[in-house]
């Protein structure tokens, strides 16, 4: 599948946003973060602001932007219309829920429903997410259940990077931010590694044999393209990413976004000041690069049963 | 609404498309292709058609396949388009209710004042029916010639989507595959029709008739020249050979 920049920008944007909504959403309410205004402030800043970034940034690789307020209306059988309404009835227990924060200094009672309201919300939008690709069978790379547990966990780990960095800026015990980063990285590594074997080691429920039905006469090869330049589906639904750079850029996404934002947020456990503000800045980041590779990946990885009609002989 | 009609009516018009006697001749894409520029659908943009990468949208593209090895392979070529399934996904899928399946003849179509061009409903064709316009950036697909199939102002015998009546080798048949008594389904029948990827689950409304065995014998021995001169025969041609020979 092609890997259009905005959607990659969107899930890897949105994702951690909702992550480190969730986070903040459970952890404050748990009483294991200071209801510091300032930092209740930038922490949920940042995480609404990502999310509306991603949310927009979605929007770009529409037809017709103007028309993207249809999408709310098919809730009853399209993921992607889910997904619509819940990113933005997330808004609503979040910004409360930073009311109580922010302005009222409060993230107990009533506030602390909000929260969890709040993470609940988060993560049902990355679980909408995570479906409308699940739920398409032309694309048997997306249409299996490692798909889900992967985007709710990578957005928790994204997002437990991001308010372990926060957490530093802030000058405040990072403990909380520390052990939720340490535990969803091997978690997310562990998901991601487990799909990519289960996608290796599967083989192709429709062939060249089955999309033409030509099966009983023996192996079907592509004889004549219909046409002689590329089309959309070509275009879209052909893109292809070589082997031995498949290979190579898991591994540049296990080693950035996995392996080494938690050996430096490991590191940080010792470390104290500035140097620990630093690499916990830097841990986030890489790991956000490390989401945006492994979603590059996602797309350019899966293949979609149209490729049978041009010349693949296995999708 | 993109959810399926609840009731789907008894009425299911598709195509029923014969590999065997299919010459390959891209007549249905290109009456297609005429028609449909000033259909309901229209334009069918093409992006630099004159060009060195031309792209345009069409609702036919037809393929050529070998199948099978030597002797006994066949060439088959095998045109492709919208099956108007029963199990349409690229209609769930859609957020704007753009998509969606007629109850009374089951035909899928794309309403274009509502498509915000977000191209799922092509991801989720395992077919490749749906054409993007890039120009019009919306989703267009094959409307089973709907402005043609029910013009009162056409002869009923034209009254068959374009591609079917443009066919020079009647490859293509159009009815009601809800109705076992219809021609089409009988043809089916009797021929052993079948559906593109069963696996995926969509149940297609358009069947595909499966190429004929070979007459017995033929695919085994593959014919031969006949020889210049037949071994032994004397007269005029063997006296002709005799002397170019030397």
């Amino acid at each position: 599948m092609h890997p259009a920049l905005s959607v990659i920008l969107f899930t890897t944007l949105s994702g951690a946003g909702y992550g480190l909504l969730a986070w903040l959403g459970v952890l404050a309410p748990a009483g294991l973060l200071p209801a510091d205004r300032g930092f209740g402030a930038a922490a949920l800043g940042l995480a609404l602001v990502s999310v509306t970034i991603g949310l927009l940034s979605s929007t770009f690789h529409l037809g017709h932007p103007e028309r993207a307020w249809r999408a709310f209306s098919q809730w009853r059988s399209s993921w992607l219309s889910r997904e619509g309404v819940a990113s933005v009835a997330t808004y609503v227990p979040a910004l409360l829920f930073a009311v109580g924060w922010v302005v009222l200094g409060s993230t107990a009672g009533v506030w602390a429903g909000l929260g969890l309201l709040a993470a609940l919300a988060a993560a049902v939008t990355v679980g909408c997410t995570a479906f409308i690709y699940q739920s398409l069978k032309p694309i048997q790379r997306w249409s299996n259940g490692w798909v889900l547990p992967n985007y709710l966990a990578l957005a928790a780990m994204t997002g437990a990077l991001w308010l372990a960095a926060l957490m530093q800026i802030f000058g405040l015990d990072p403990l909380a931010g520390t052990v939720a980063a340490l535990g969803s990285i091997p978690l997310a590594l562990a998901l991601k590694v487990a799909y990519w074997r289960f996608i290796d080691g599967t083989a192709s429920r429709s062939t060249a044999e089955s999309a033409t039905g030509l099966g009983s006469l023996g192996k079907v090869r592509l004889f004549e393209a219909p046409h002689t330049s590329e089309n959309y589906l070509m275009k879209e639904m052909g893109f292809r990413v070589a082997r031995k750079h498949a290979a190579k850029l898991r591994r540049i996404a296990i080693g950035l976004g996995f392996v080494a934002p938690f050996a430096l947020t490991l590191a940080n456990l010792a470390l104290g000041g500035v140097s620990a503000m630093a690499i916990a800045v830097i841990a986030a980041l890489l790991g956000t690069l490390g989401v945006l590779v492994e979603r590059w990946l996602f797309f350019a990885e899966a293949k979609h049963t149209v490729t049978l009609y041009y010349g693949q002989s296995t999708a | 609404m993109t959810s399926l009609p609840a009731e789907p009516g008894a009425r299911r018009l598709g195509l029923v498309i014969d590999l065997d006697i299919c010459v390959g001749c891209h007549a249905c894409a290109v009456n297609c292709k005429e028609w449909n520029s000033g259909g309901v659908a229209a334009p069918l943009t093409d992006l630099d058609p004159y060009g060195a990468e031309p792209l345009g949208v069409w609702f036919n593209r037809v393929h050529t396949f070998e199948a099978g090895e030597g002797a006994a392979s066949r060439t088959v070529h095998f045109p492709r388009s919208c099956l108007h399934c029963a199990e349409p996904q690229c209609v769930t899928v859609c957020p704007t209710g753009a998509s969606y399946k007629r109850a009374e003849d089951g035909i899928v179509l794309v309403n274009e004042e509502l498509c915000i061009g977000c191209k799922l409903c092509s991801w989720a064709c395992p077919y490749g029916a749906r054409e993007y316009d890039y120009d019009a950036g919306v989703m267009k697909k094959c409307t089973l010639c709907i402005d043609k199939i029910y013009n009162e102002t056409l002869d009923a015998r034209d009254r068959v989507p374009a591609c079917v009546a443009t066919c020079p080798a009647s490859a293509r048949h159009f009815g009601d595959l809800g109705d076992p008594q219809s021609a089409v389904s009988t043809l089916v029948r009797e021929r052993g029709g079948y559906d593109l990827m069963p696996e995926m689950g969509y149940a297609p409304t358009n069947k595909y008739l499966p190429p004929r065995p070979r007459r017995a014998g033929s695919a085994a021995t593959p014919a031969e020249l006949a020889p210049a001169v037949p071994a032994g025969s004397g007269g005029f041609l063997a006296w002709i050979d005799r002397l170019l020979s030397d």
